[in-house]
């Protein structure tokens, strides 16, 4: 156990795969009427929100760690989801009959629509994290509207009708996968020296100047890097449901993900994992309340603010994420 | 040269609408240091009061313009004041990103509240996700201007023009000739010795929050006297981020900044429309990077050196 303690990168892993294994007996294991637990729409659920969680992760980066206000990461995945899906499907058809042809141009695509989110990140960051103050928020905001109307009217991209027929490559393995690899990836950033910068300019841009820190990379490279992951997730979420349209990525998805993330708990990454784990699979239980859900989200947003600014999860981890303080002194001992 | 002026009338008329919605902007975050979501919102809540209470203005008044502008005004000011007090006011003293979030759930929750279609006590509430036509105010003529540029001008552009202007000089009037003004500016410029002062900062926070959603709820019901249709209650948020970038084109904080950010938007616009419908967007954006990156102060804005 001492090895795992000192290997949370591995404590990760066997978190997820322990929820993967359990999710995958509940799906396939039958109850008494002779149904599993988890039907496939339950599943679609569970991937959606291994995708969410992908997602929040990375605007915690932004919004939680580094203390920028960032509000149109569905801006970035759009062009995510749009790049890849361009890639499959119209130029290289590529379909699901032949996995060993079609899951390494699946990988490729979604990565080049990471790559391609991560250019649209710089040309957005770059100007605006050079400055102090809220400039930011109303530059994502405006770059998330300005790339749906753009998306919006290109014919090649299917315009206002949407693009459709896109091959289903997301499974819950790639989910799982892609959520394990981006959680940890973005963990062992977040606590490594660059993190620590990272805290530094959220707790006071000047003091993190003056100790030479040089804020504006920081802030930019962490920018980038968070578009890059909403790209990726753009890209699996496109293929897992074979159809996007532009009013997918408006801002309203990407407020979605901000209330995820602020009621979870941004300062952590695990407020990050619990806010959309939940608020993915709430709406299940109270399928009445559907059409009201974006109403009562924001509600729910501006009570949080106001009783427990500091999200559900505040500033603890989950032990698999980071070794409780008291128990990190015994190990370095 | 006919083409071009005609573009330019046009540019004044938008521009106009967006000064409206500038000023309450830039008098939030002057005084408060907030950008202030809703404000879109707040405008679009104008409007479509505008569309509910017109009829019943032209029944009681016989004329509906003036009695609808200034209910509408009156509405969207007491709702920026409740807003104030329920949403912000509990935040005033935790730091001021909480501040920002709240703002941008407030802003969706009224957007998405008023898209809800349902009936209470058998009224129809709340505005519903369709289109709806909105009341004709006065009757929209077209006055030709004499000359042979070709140029017209609608009565609805001068009221535009008109009711803007008027609202734009009992502004600075209010700001610059009144003791609450005086009061806001001091505020705006120094809290905590504004405070010390005597000054109280609740009631001129509450004061700056009722009369910049005044005067957005005036902007919508221009708005919708022009356009002669309301989308949807989502219609805010383009007026809204156009005049949030003109606040910031002028210098975020400056009334007089805003004014004049709104007409070089307004008048951007119309040019970049007129060659194409979709580039008035990326106008918008473009002018917001550019400014960012020559001269984040703002037009009339001056710079701040940070106090450490």
């Amino acid at each position: 156990m001492t090895f795992l303690r000192t290997h949370r990168t591995l404590a990760t892993v066997i978190a997820f795969v322990l929820a993967y294994v359990i999710i995958k007996v509940l799906s396939i294991l039958p109850l008494n009427n002779g149904d599993p637990l988890l039907n496939a729409y339950y599943i679609q659920l569970i991937m959606l929100a291994g995708i969410n969680i992908v997602m929040t992760v990375s605007l915690g980066m932004v919004n939680g760690f580094t203390g920028q206000f960032s509000i149109g990461h569905a801006g970035f995945m759009a062009v995510g989801a749009y790049t890849s899906a361009m890639i499959t499907t119209v130029w290289l058809h590529t379909s699901t009959a032949n996995p060993w042809v079609g899951y390494p141009v699946f990988i490729v695509a979604i990565l080049a629509g990471g790559l391609l989110a991560a250019a649209a990140g710089y040309l957005v960051g770059a100007p605006s994290l050079r400055l102090k103050g809220d400039y930011l928020a109303i530059v994502t905001l405006s770059a998330n509207e300005l790339i749906r109307t753009v998306i919006r009217v290109t014919e090649v991209l299917g315009g206002p009708r949407g693009l459709g027929g896109i091959p289903k490559f997301t499974t819950l393995e790639i989910v799982f996968v892609f959520a394990v690899v981006s959680v940890v990836l973005m963990r062992n950033y977040l606590f490594s020296s660059h993190g620590r910068s990272m805290k530094a300019v959220r707790d006071s841009e000047i003091a993190a100047e003056s100790t030479g820190i040089n804020t504006t990379r920081q802030k930019v490279f962490v920018f980038v890097f968070s578009a890059f992951f909403a790209g990726v997730s753009g890209g699996v979420f496109a293929h897992l449901l074979q159809f996007i349209h532009p009013d997918n990525f408006s801002f309203m998805k990407s407020l979605e993900y901000l209330i995820y993330l602020y009621v979870g708990g941004s300062t952590s990454i695990s407020g990050a994992i619990v806010g959309p784990a939940i608020f993915t699979l709430l709406p299940e239980l109270m399928r009445g309340l559907q059409k009201w859900r974006l109403v009562i989200y924001p509600l729910i947003l501006i009570l949080t603010m106001i009783f427990r600014t500091e999200g559900i999860m505040g500033l603890k981890e989950f032990s698999f994420i980071l070794i409780p303080q008291h128990q990190r002194k015994e190990v370095s001992a | 040269m006919g083409q071009f002026l005609q573009q330019l009338i046009n540019g004044i008329q938008i521009g106009s609408i967006y000064a409206l919605i500038a000023l309450g902007y830039t008098m939030v975050y002057g005084i408060v240091r907030l950008i202030n979501f809703a404000h879109a919102d707040i405008f679009m809540f104008g409007a479509y009061m505008g569309f509910f209470l017109a009829p019943v203005m032209a029944k009681v008044f016989g004329g509906a313009f003036i009695p609808t502008i200034i209910a509408a005004m009156l509405i969207t000011g007491l709702l920026g004041f409740i807003m104030e007090k329920l949403a912000y006011r509990p935040l005033r003293y935790k730091s001021r990103l909480s501040a920002l979030i709240t703002a941008l759930g407030v802003s969706i929750f009224l957007e998405n509240f008023c898209a809800m279609d349902f009936v209470l006590f058998g009224v129809h509430f709340v505005f519903g996700p369709t289109y709806r036509k909105f009341p004709d105010l006065i009757v929209a003529k077209n006055i030709p201007i004499p000359g042979n540029l070709g140029l017209n001008i609608s009565n609805v552009l001068l009221l535009d023009v008109g009711v803007s202007v008027i609202l734009m000089v009992l502004l600075f009037w209010f700001v610059n000739k009144t003791l609450i003004g005086k009061q806001m500016r001091a505020v705006a410029f120094d809290k905590p010795t504004a405070s010390l002062m005597g000054i109280n900062i609740d009631v001129v926070i509450s004061t700056a929050f009722i009369v910049g959603p005044a005067l957005a709820g005036a902007g919508g019901i221009l708005y919708g006297t022009t356009y002669g249709m309301l989308a949807s209650p989502f219609l805010g948020i383009w007026p809204g981020l156009k005049a949030f970038i003109a606040a910031v084109l002028g210098g975020i904080g400056n009334i007089p900044g805003a004014v004049l950010g709104a007409y070089i938007m307004g008048i951007s616009e119309a040019f970049a429309t007129s060659v194409n419908s979709n580039l008035g967007y990326g106008m918008a954006f473009a002018i917001l990077i550019g400014i960012l990156l020559i001269r984040p102060s703002g037009l009339l804005g001056k710079f701040m050196p940070e106090k450490v």
